[in-house]
């Protein structure tokens, strides 16, 4: 391990260190936060029991649709506008703005439209994943090369293989942030949309045990999706890396 | 020419939202989501009931002392971890993976700590603030040319005087940009706040006109609140941009 990760190791183990420390001393209320030990150990009971599974099934296998549906229908979604200059520049400032907008305030909306199921769940989930995934596709597109053209051409290849051979390669390193964005935005939206109202799932659960009181069932299920969140992410992260290595031929 | 046809063309898209949202009306019903027109007049004539004013003073309030946090710890932050390089690489995957959390879920614990009242919903609206200006803050002055910060050693400014004359306006275009973000994940970060155990806010007040089934009432937050946030990052962005012609 480099210096750098011996010392950020040691910066996140001093600071649970110190929140263990102020709750055993009784300098934070129990009531407030419980120490991180407790946490985990109440973590470890709840995932032994079983009783967790079902929650744990229902969201996560929601969060996985989001982003597959995300994913998919932004890139087939940004291919098609990028393939029609006049839609795309009309659209563009809607693209600039989105992120700007609190689009979650819509998920009440869904919830009249569509009742609570989890229907609105999954369309807050698209709604705030997909367009991070068509502003990447777009892009990417743009970045391919003019001379990957010319190549083509020169190797008469037909469009198919354009496509798969010579532009995706090329416009994948885009792809991929948008992919990591969907990811995140799909994991944000589907829990908060749970949290705020809705009839099961991970999000509700952790709400529900605010509301009795119930600070252990509370502390080990936020504990939860904070490591599956984080495991998710040092997972995109590590293989962005390695695609930078190889663009850079292996010399990064 | 082309500035006019933009705008026809975004006209155009507008209107398409318009006919959807019609289309869906139809679809889900009078209860569920009202039309267009009607939801518009009932908008003219609501925006100045005391209620409706009352609500959003709150959430301006709330929004306002959120922002304040915001940029003073996540300048803070950031200056600090751009100007020192072992507390930014220590820091930053650190700050980066604290970025992409679901902050939601750590919104039982901001009320355990802050309280039900306008204080725990300025305090998670910090928290999602804090951490884009942050990163982007320290992103902006790490790529400071070095030569400035040479000069200003040459010069012999104290750290403070180097902050102030040097590292800040050399950084400000890029800062500005996680000022701009961090204005709207504050916001976001405050309607999640109000949308969930709380009685004031525009968020509480969609909460409400859903569970009282008052579709007017909760297309015209929801219009309100996407036109500030349109707005406000439009101006921000115009500011944004004169910035970077101006270095």
């Amino acid at each position: 391990m480099t210096r750098i990760g011996l010392i950020r190791l040691v910066v996140v183990i001093v600071a649970v260190g110190a929140l263990e420390l102020a709750c055993r001393l009784g300098l934070i209320n129990h009531n407030v936060i419980i120490p991180p030990s407790e946490m985990a150990s109440a973590l470890w009971t709840l995932l032994a029991s079983g009783t967790l599974n079902a929650e744990i099934e229902r969201t996560l296998g929601m969060i996985a649709l989001v982003i597959a549906i995300s994913i998919a229908a932004g890139f087939a979604i940004g291919c098609v506008i990028h393939a029609l200059p006049r839609v795309r520049e009309a659209l563009d400032p809607f693209f600039a703005t989105y992120y700007a907008v609190p689009v979650f305030i819509f998920y009440p909306v869904l919830i009249a439209i569509f009742g609570l199921s989890i229907m609105p769940i999954v369309l807050i989930g698209v709604a705030t994943a997909v367009v991070a995934m068509i502003i990447a596709t777009l892009n990417g597109l743009d970045r391919v090369p003019r001379v990957l053209a010319k190549v083509a051409r020169v190797h008469r290849l037909g469009r198919i293989a354009t496509a798969l051979q010579l532009q995706l390669p090329a416009a994948a390193p885009y792809l991929f942030t948008g992919v990591k964005l969907s990811v995140s935005y799909g994991f944000i939206a589907v829990i908060a949309a749970e949290f705020i109202l809705a009839p099961a799932g991970l999000g509700r659960d952790i709400s529900e045990a605010y509301a009795d009181f119930d600070n252990r069932r509370m502390y080990a299920l936020i504990l939860f999706i904070l490591i599956v969140a984080t495991l998710v992410n040092a997972v995109l992260h590590g293989f962005d890396m390695r695609l930078a290595q190889r663009r850079s031929g292996g010399r990064a | 020419m082309t500035a006019t046809r933009r705008a026809a063309d975004t006209l155009v898209i507008l209107f398409a939202l318009l006919v959807s949202w019609e289309l869906l009306h139809k679809i889900a019903g009078e209860t569920a989501l009202p039309a267009p027109l009607p939801t518009l007049v009932y908008l003219l004539h609501n925006l100045t009931t005391p209620r409706f004013l009352a609500n959003l003073t709150t959430t301006a309030l709330e929004l306002g002392y959120a922002l304040i946090l915001s940029y003073g710890i996540g300048l803070a932050i950031g200056v600090w971890m751009g100007a020192h390089r072992l507390s930014g690489a220590v820091g930053e995957p650190i700050l980066v993976s604290l970025y992409s959390l679901p902050k939601i879920t750590l919104y039982p614990v901001v009320l355990l700590m802050f309280g039900l009242g306008i204080s725990g919903k300025v305090a998670f609206g910090a928290l999602h603030g804090i951490l884009p200006v942050a990163l982007l803050t320290m992103g902006a002055i790490r790529t400071i040319p070095q030569v400035y910060l040479r000069s200003a050693r040459t010069m012999q400014l104290s750290p403070w005087q180097t902050i102030a004359h040097v590292l800040l306006p050399a950084a400000l275009p890029e800062i500005f940009t996680g000022l701009r973000i961090g204005f709207t994940v504050t916001l976001l970060g405050v309607l999640l706040g109000e949308m969930f155990a709380s009685k004031e806010g525009l968020g509480s007040m969609i909460m409400n006109a859903v569970q009282l089934l008052q579709g007017e009432e909760m297309m015209m937050v929801a219009i309100v609140l996407f036109a500030f946030a349109a707005i406000a990052n439009g101006l921000l962005l115009w500011i944004e941009h004169r910035l970077h012609r101006r270095v």
